[in-house]
């Protein structure tokens, strides 16, 4: 009984989308998405563009509001707040409460260019979550060895290559221990030899790391070798779900094989083994 | 009437001593430009409906009415209302005041001109709305508008001789009123001249310089 109750908390999701719709004008990108991400889950969100696969995240990340429906965060409303049992819209105290879960690496890596690397990655901590700035400084020296610039802390990020200041953003967000990561295209901006080494960063961290991840990508190895579940959207709404192998080997939808057939080469290889 | 050298020379302290009179009035009204600006700015952009308007009303007010109107107005109209102010600190005020609304402008094309993605990390990284203004945004927002910045400082200092009109003794004052004791214009106006040249230009090299070493600190 008691065993049962500990596996109900651990199977609420991290993250929930109910019935989310998101309009930019007569746009519609999003239409009644309804997904459920479980703690520690890795999900790949894949589809051709326009599909909505960055809205999805941008929406829990608070950068784009939902026209209706509802997004949770470990059960509670993202976008409102229960007063007296009636749902209103959240305000910014409420929000920053809630987005402390939530971390996010952005396809243009989105560098503050004006602190040195080590700042970049120091701020966070020490202004959101209050940890003294020596203690802040250890974590992120740690964090930034880990993905292999531990000599590059009083550079500034104008100096590094692309796939050096990606791997910084990942430093900068992970260091901020949200329960949720969002990658958006995170090597849709790089040179094709710097994508390798931001991959190979977010493959190790996803082996070793129990936050859930949501993860927008072009990348067809990387989602099959990362996901424990590819979520395949077409026109705002999600068209095939499944594991990785399902997925790719068996593809059900007709659009899902066309899709797949434009990534032909080495997925194709990789899926064959 | 020709140049005559001993004039100059005998006047010249006169018109000295005037012009920092003219660079205090400068400084103080640029310092309060420069603050006052800079809350138009972010008041203007206050997600409080009422605040941004009201702050759009009074720049636009501001700035579509001539500064001399203003310096007349705070000086000889206010005492009526029993807001009585010595010419140095009427006009001080009212020259910061009409210029922040342009310095306003300037911080706003700094702003608008830092990329959208910095707001977005900023928000990702969870940083609240202060934080962000001061350590991300103004700090990419302003340094490429120093130099015009500066320029506004330059045109501030040259517009002085506007508060000559509510009787404060800056420069031009100063020339006017040797000009009628002596009947010699021709000395004291050049000097007078002189001097703007001589403050402005030197500062005008100065912006340049300020605004190659920002480039340079911004890149490290």
């Amino acid at each position: 009984m008691k065993l049962e109750k500990a596996k109900g908390q651990i199977e609420q999701p991290v993250v929930s989308y109910k019935d989310v719709n998101k309009s930019f004008g007569d746009l519609e990108v999003l239409k009644k998405l309804n997904l459920d991400i479980a703690p520690s889950e890795k999900v790949a969100l894949i589809g051709p563009s326009g599909s909505g696969k960055t809205t999805i995240i941008r929406l829990l990340m608070t950068l784009e509001q939902p026209t209706s429906g509802l997004i949770k965060v470990n059960g509670d409303p993202l976008w409102h707040k229960e007063v007296n049992g009636e749902m209103v819209p959240a305000d910014d105290k409420h929000l920053r409460k809630i987005r402390n879960n939530i971390g996010m690496v952005f396809q243009q890596f989105n560098l503050f260019p004006h602190m040195s690397i080590l700042e970049n990655v120091t701020t966070g901590p020490v202004h959101v979550l209050g940890i003294p700035k020596k203690e802040a400084q250890e974590r992120a020296v740690t964090m930034l060895e880990k993905v292999g610039l531990g000599d590059k802390l009083d550079n500034y990020p104008v100096q590094l290559s692309g796939g050096q200041q990606q791997r910084v953003a990942i430093a900068r967000a992970v260091v901020m221990q949200p329960r949720v990561m969002l990658f958006d295209e995170v090597t849709s901006a790089l040179d094709p030899e710097l994508v390798g080494e931001v991959l190979a960063v977010i493959k190790e961290l996803a082996k070793e790391t129990d936050m859930a991840m949501i993860l927008v990508t072009h990348e067809m190895d990387f989602a099959y070798d990362v996901a424990d579940r590819v979520v395949f959207l077409h026109n705002g709404q999600i068209e095939e779900a499944g594991s990785p192998k399902e997925l790719f080997n068996k593809p059900k939808s007709a659009r899902l094989k066309s899709f797949l057939s434009r990534f032909h080469s080495s997925s194709n290889e990789k899926i064959a083994m | 009437m020709t140049w005559d050298w001993e004039f100059a020379i005998s006047v010249f302290p006169r018109i000295l001593d005037a012009m920092w009179i003219a660079l205090a009035a400068t400084i103080t009204a640029y310092i309060l430009a420069l603050v006052f600006g800079l809350f138009l700015t972010l008041a203007r952009r206050s997600s409080f409906r009422p605040l941004a308007l009201l702050t759009y009303g009074f720049i636009e007010f501001v700035r579509c009415t001539p500064p001399l109107v203003q310096l007349f107005f705070a000086f000889f109209a206010l005492p009526t209302i029993g807001i009585s102010l010595s010419p140095f600190v009427a006009g001080v005020t009212v020259l910061g005041i009409h210029y922040s609304t342009y310095i306003s402008e300037v911080y706003r094309s700094g702003i608008d001109s830092v990329p959208k993605g910095q707001w977005e990390a900023s928000t990702a990284l969870n940083f609240s709305k202060a934080y962000t203004w001061v350590r991300v945004i103004l700090p990419q927002a302003i340094p490429p508008v120093i130099p015009m910045l500066g320029n506004y400082l330059i045109t501030m200092f040259k517009e002085t001789p506007l508060l000559s009109a509510i009787t404060v003794v800056e420069m031009l004052q100063t020339a006017k009123i040797i000009g009628s004791e002596s009947f010699r214009y021709l000395e004291p106006f050049t000097i007078a001249g002189f001097l703007f040249l001589a403050l402005s230009y030197p500062a005008a090299v100065l912006v340049r310089k300020l605004e190659d070493r920002m480039k340079l600190a911004y890149r490290k």
